[in-house]
């Protein structure tokens, strides 16, 4: 077996074993539903379905904002799912074993990110439709292109997410670190997804949506790059 | 001549203010089992950390099976570790988790050899069961699987008695004896200074993070510090 083979099998064991326990607990991805859920519901109940969002603007105040609405609310729900990925180590001295099986460290944060990716995504399935319904938004009619921004949006925030929830792991305040510590760095990716969704759902007449997916392709091999080469540092004592 | 299986020269460790060893020096040949006995706090626990690559040496040379600790890696490839906290995932069963604990070994291992290691230690029947659902003796069985899958040149049992029954302990202490018969190398830190004795051809005892004593079993038991061994138990 190669060694590039060896090691995507050892990312693949941990992003199978991380799925696996949360399919069982459920812990990360149920505070995470309920959470988006509330959100949502909020921000539907405090901007009213009926107020017009201006003169020059089509459609409702909801419909306008309901881009930056999404995109917030899945994020903020996304924190609970990284706090736990490496929460599932600590209880019982899983990290320190990680640390301590041979191979490059590199399979580990692979591992986890594939993980992250997978769980924020399929609670976006769940979340994306609720906001359609609560917000009267047609998604179903631009699924191919918020569904590209979708995963390029959640990749970009778990290689970050998943970096920090590991440095922040042993700490005792991480829950407060750790999104103190990432939305700075992920104010590319936001701007970028909040934009490209917006132009997605309600037209893109400049043709502005191709830059917006250009930074946001570009910031994620950025993040990867950069926390696939650093992460060995952040498992060391 | 042979590899020595754990060489240290001089090996100093400070956690913030508190030196936990204090200039070590320390050979261990390959295929020999050393009881590393000591009080509490004395750096027996420190050591083990050193050698397994989990902790960094703040000053001194050490090298595992010829190999410079620096080389984490590596180092890891040669060494297997046995503590008190298994570390095994409660909402795994004890299959999945010594599956998991072989593709991060990079281990070819066919699901009849893990349950034939499941079967070794005594868990054949619970390997299909959660390991939430275990007594702290049944996770220190399954940890004992885990620990030897990749048949570590040298392995480290750090309080391996803590939490185990009658059988248990029968199965550390067949694990020492299967380790020797290979001719691999075992270092045993443990309060059971008894076990330690029967099990171990050679001693060496830490205070206050210094060598305390360094010698054969026999001359151990007829040392004065035989008679103050029996506070550290």
């Amino acid at each position: 077996m190669t060694p590039l083979r060896r090691e995507w099998r050892r990312a693949l064991a941990v992003a199978r074993k991380d799925l696996l326990i949360e399919r069982r607990a459920k812990a990360a991805f149920n505070s995470m539903a309920f959470f988006a859920g509330m959100v949502l519901l909020t921000f539907g109940f405090a901007l009213g379905p009926d107020v017009p969002a201006g003169a020059a603007r089509e459609g409702t105040l909801l419909q306008q904002l309901a881009p930056g609405l999404i995109w917030v609310t899945i994020l903020f729900a996304g924190v609970l799912a990284l706090d736990r990925s490496f929460q599932v180590e600590m209880e019982r001295g899983g990290l320190e074993a990680l640390r301590l099986y041979p191979g490059d460290r590199k399979a580990i944060y692979l591992g986890k990110l594939i993980a992250n990716v997978t769980i924020m995504l399929i609670m976006e399935v769940l979340v994306c439709p609720f906001a359609g319904i609560l917000y009267s938004l047609d998604l179903w009619g631009q699924l191919p292109g918020l569904a590209g921004v979708a995963i390029l949006t959640t990749i970009g925030f778990a290689a970050i997410g998943t970096f920090y929830a590991a440095l922040t792991a042993n700490l005792r305040a991480r829950q407060v670190l750790l999104p103190l510590l990432m939305f700075p760095v992920l104010i590319p990716v936001i701007l970028a997804a909040v934009k490209a969704t917006g132009l997605v759902l309600h037209g893109d007449p400049m043709g502005e949506l191709g830059s917006w997916v250009k930074l946001l392709s570009a910031v994620d091999i950025l993040f990867l790059t950069t926390c696939l080469l650093v992460f060995e540092y952040v498992l060391e004592e | 001549m042979a590899i020595p299986a754990v060489q240290v020269v001089g090996l100093a460790k400070r956690y913030g203010h508190n030196w936990a060893l204090r200039g070590l020096d320390l050979t261990v040949a390959a295929g020999e089992a050393v009881a590393l006995l000591g009080p509490n706090g004395s750096g027996k626990s420190t050591l083990l950390r050193i050698l397994v690559t989990a902790a960094r040496p703040t000053l001194g040379d050490v090298r595992v099976c010829g190999v410079p600790i620096a080389d984490g890696d590596e180092v890891r490839r040669h060494v297997g570790l046995l503590s008190d906290r298994p570390p095994v995932y409660n909402e795994l069963t004890a299959l999945e988790n010594l599956k998991f604990a072989a593709a991060m070994y990079g281990l070819q291992a066919s699901e009849s050899d893990l349950r034939d290691a499941l079967a070794g230690v005594g868990l054949a029947r619970a390997s299909g069961s959660r390991v939430g659902t275990f007594s702290q003796g049944m996770g220190q069985r399954l940890s004992l699987a885990r620990a030897t899958l990749q048949n570590p040149d040298l392995i480290l049992l750090d309080e391996p008695y803590n939490a185990l029954d009658a059988e248990g302990l029968r199965l550390v202490d067949q694990l020492l004896a299967k380790v020797r018969a290979a001719g691999k190398t075992a270092i045993l830190a443990t309060h059971h200074i008894a076990k330690g004795l029967a099990l171990c051809d050679r001693v060496v005892a830490l205070r206050d993070g210094r060598l305390a004593f360094d010698g054969p079993t026999a001359q151990f038991a007829a040392s004065p510090l035989a008679e103050e061994a029996g506070a550290w138990a």
